[in-house]
C-alpha cells in the first residue's frame, strides 16, 4: 500500500508540475493540429483522406508528446538533483519509473485523442474498429514513452535528449508508414523501419481505421509489447549504470 | 520507528573507485544506535561519497554496509525506509510550494495524505517556515532552502538521518536553529550521521567523530578523547610584522620550555603546558626587527587536533569550502 501511495503522488506531481501547464496543453492540441492540417493540406484531397491521414496523425502526436516531455522531467531532475530524492524513496527502481513515464503514457493517449476528436467532425467515423484502435494508442503511448525513456537516461544534459530524441523521432516520420506505405520505399531502406517499433502500432491503427496492414494484428500487438519490455529493461539498466555511479 | 540491538551503521573496508581516482578507500565504522556521529575532512575528502554509498545513491567496489542490522550490500533499497537524507545541496522541487514539497516527499515513504499534511505543518512551523509554506520554492531564500530541505529529510522520522554539509552557506541564525534541530532530533534518540567542515560545530555537537582524508578514515574517537592531548595546553599565537622571517628554530633555542610553529604566514604559535610569559617573547623579535601586531590566548580545541592529525590547516579548509564550487561532491 505505501509503495503505491508514492507511486500515486509521483505521478500525479508529475502531472500537475510538467504536465498540465498550460504551453503544454497548447502543444498538446496546437501540434496534433498543425500536423493534421500540413497533411491535409499536402495530400491535396478532399475530406475523405482525413481517415488516411489519422493513423499517421495520432501516431506522430504521442511520439511527439512522450519523448518531449520525458526528456524533460527526467533529465531537468537528474541535473537539478531532485531526482535523488526519489532513488532515496524505499521504492523499487522499476516501480519508480513506471511512476515517473505514467504521466507521459496518459499526456500521450490524450494527445493521441485530440486529432480523433477534429476528424469525428470532419469524416465518418462508425467504420473504424475501436477494440483494436485504443489498446494500440496505449501500447504506442508506453513504447514511445520507453524510447524517451531511453534517451532521457542515456544523457546528461536537457538539449542533448532533445536532440538525441529528434535523431529518432524525425526518420520515424517517413520510415514507419506513418504517412507513406512502407511498401512504397526503396526496398533497401525497407528493413529498417521494420527495426523501429512504432511501425508495428501504426500497422495495427490503419488496419484498424482504413482496413490495410501488412503484418496480423497478434503479431504487431506482440513485437509492440517486446519493444516495450526491452527498453525499459534497458533504461533501467541505463540508470544504474550511468545514475547509480 | 525503533532500531533493534544492532549497530545502527555497520560499514566494513567501504572503498570506491571513479577511475583511477580512489574516493573512499577501505574505510570501517560502527555507529551505535542514537549516536551523533561526525565526519570531518576537507574538500574532496571523501565524506558525500561515503553518505552516497550508504544510502545507495553510490555503487560499493569493495566492502559491507548494514544499516540497522540488515545487510545492504547488494540491496541498498532494503534499508531506505530506516534512512533520511539532507544532501549538501537544495534539491527540492522549484515549482512546488515548500507545503507541497514537504507533502510529497512524506508521500515518497508511503504516508497517508492527512498525517503527511499534519508533519508538513509541524515541520514548517519548527523551522519557522510557515508564513512561506504556500510560496514556491524556487522563491525561496538560501537559508530558507536549505530549512525546508532538512525538514524533507526528516518528514517520515527517520531513526537514522544522514546530514551533509547541513550548515553550509546559510546564516548564523538559520545556523543556529539547524545545530539546535539536530541536537533536539539526537535527544529524542535519532541516529545522526553528519559531515561538516566547520571543526568548531563537529567538536560542539558530536559524540565520536572521524577525520577522512583522502579517502582514509585517519583517526576515529570519542569527542571528549580526541581532545585529551590538548587539554590543559596553553597556547599563544602571535602575528608579526614580517612574513619572510623565520624564527622559530630560533625561539625554539631560546626558549626551550615552548613548542613555537609557524604553518601560517605572519604568524607564531606557541604551545607551552604551563603560562606563556609574552614580554620576553617580544622583546626577542623586536629585537630581530619583528615588530608583533597582535598577542591572542587561543584555547586549545578539536582545530588543534585535526591539524595535529592530518597536517592540514583548518582555515585552509574552511576557505576551501567557501570558494565557489567548493565543497561540492565529494
Amino acid at each position: 500500500m505505501k509503495r503505491w501511495i508514492a507511486f500515486w503522488n509521483i505521478l500525479a506531481k508529475d502531472m500537475r508540475a510538467y504536465y498540465l501547464k498550460p504551453p503544454n496543453i497548447s502543444w498538446g492540441i496546437i501540434f496534433p493540429l498543425a500536423w493534421t492540417g500540413m497533411f491535409f493540406i499536402r495530400s491535396g484531397s478532399g475530406l475523405e483522406s482525413v481517415l488516411e491521414l489519422l493513423p499517421g496523425v495520432m501516431t506522430i502526436s504521442i511520439l511527439f508528446g512522450t519523448t518531449s516531455m520525458l526528456a524533460v522531467t527526467i533529465t531537468f531532475e537528474k541535473r537539478s538533483r531532485s531526482f535523488e530524492r526519489l532513488l532515496l524513496a524505499p521504492i523499487s527502481l522499476e516501480q519508480l519509473m513506471l511512476a515517473k513515464t505514467s504521466g507521459a503514457i496518459v499526456f500521450g493517449i490524450v494527445n493521441a485523442f485530440v486529432p480523433v476528436i477534429i476528424a469525428a467532425f470532419l469524416a465518418d467515423l462508425s467504420g473504424i474498429t475501436w477494440s483494436l484502435v485504443v489498446p494500440a494508442i496505449i501500447l504506442i503511448g508506453i513504447v514511445s514513452t520507453f524510447l524517451g525513456l531511453f534517451i532521457a537516461v542515456s544523457v546528461s544534459e536537457i538539449f542533448e535528449a532533445q536532440t538525441f530524441s529528434n535523431f529518432f523521432r524525425f526518420p520515424m516520420i517517413f520510415l514507419c508508414g506513418l504517412f507513406f506505405p512502407i511498401m512504397s520505399l526503396p526496398v533497401f531502406i525497407r528493413p529498417l523501419s521494420y527495426i523501429l517499433p512504432v511501425t508495428y502500432g501504426v500497422d495495427i491503427l490503419h488496419g484498424a481505421v482504413n482496413g490495410e496492414h501488412i503484418l496480423s494484428f497478434t503479431l504487431d500487438f506482440i513485437i509492440l509489447g517486446v519493444f516495450c519490455i526491452v527498453l525499459f529493461i534497458l533504461s533501467l539498466r541505463n540508470i544504474k549504470r550511468r545514475w547509480i555511479l | 520507528m525503533r532500531l533493534g540491538s544492532s549497530p545502527a551503521i555497520d560499514a566494513t573496508n567501504l572503498t570506491k573507485r571513479y577511475s583511477e581516482v580512489i574516493a573512499v578507500n577501505s574505510i570501517s565504522f560502527q555507529i551505535g544506535n542514537g549516536e551523533l556521529f561526525g565526519f570531518l575532512g576537507p574538500n574532496g575528502a571523501g565524506k558525500t561519497t561515503t553518505i552516497n554509498l550508504l544510502t545507495g545513491l553510490a555503487r560499493l567496489d569493495a566492502g559491507t554496509i548494514k544499516i540497522g542490522g540488515i545487510d545492504c550490500t547488494g540491496n541498498p533499497k532494503a534499508a531506505q525506509h530506516l534512512v533520511g537524507v539532507v544532501p549538501d545541496e537544495s534539491n527540492l522541487y522549484p515549482e512546488l510550494t515548500g507545503f507541497e514539497n514537504l507533502c510529497f516527499c512524506a508521500a515518497l515513504y508511503g504516508m497517508r495524505k492527512n498525517e503527511r499534511q499534519t508533519r508538513a505543518r509541524e515541520l514548517l512551523e519548527t523551522f519557522g517556515l510557515t508564513d512561506a509554506a504556500e510560496r514556491k520554492f524556487a522563491g525561496y531564500s538560501k537559508g530558507m532552502k536549505r530549512k525546508l530541505t532538512f525538514a524533507a529529510g526528516i518528514i517520515h522520522r527517520p531513526p537514522i538521518l544522514f546530514l551533509d554539509e547541513p550548515t553550509t552557506g546559510i546564516d548564523v541564525a538559520s545556523a543556529r536553529q539547524v545545530r539546535q534541530i539536530i541536537t533536539n532530533l539526537h535527544r529524542q534518540g535519532t541516529t545522526v550521521f553528519l559531515t561538516t567542515h566547520y571543526i568548531e560545530e563537529a567538536e560542539r555537537l558530536c559524540e565520536r567523530i572521524a577525520f577522512i582524508v583522502k579517502g582514509k578514515i585517519v583517526k576515529i574517537n570519542r569527542t571528549s578523547d580526541l581532545l585529551q592531548p590538548v587539554k590543559g595546553k596553553n597556547v599563544l599565537i602571535l602575528s608579526i610584522s614580517d612574513s619572510e622571517a623565520n624564527v622559530t628554530e630560533a625561539l625554539a633555542s631560546t626558549f626551550p620550555q615552548y613548542q613555537f610553529q609557524s604553518s601560517v604566514p605572519e604568524q607564531v604559535r606557541i604551545e607551552s603546558s604551563g603560562p606563556v610569559n609574552i614580554g620576553p617573547l617580544t622583546r626577542f623579535l623586536e629585537e630581530r626587527g619583528i615588530q608583533v601586531t597582535e598577542a591572542r590566548r587561543h584555547l586549545p580545541s578539536l582545530e588543534d587536533v585535526f591539524v595535529q592529525v592530518t597536517g592540514i590547516e583548518a582555515g585552509l579548509m574552511l576557505r576551501e569550502k567557501e570558494k565557489p564550487g567548493g565543497g561540492g561532491n565529494q
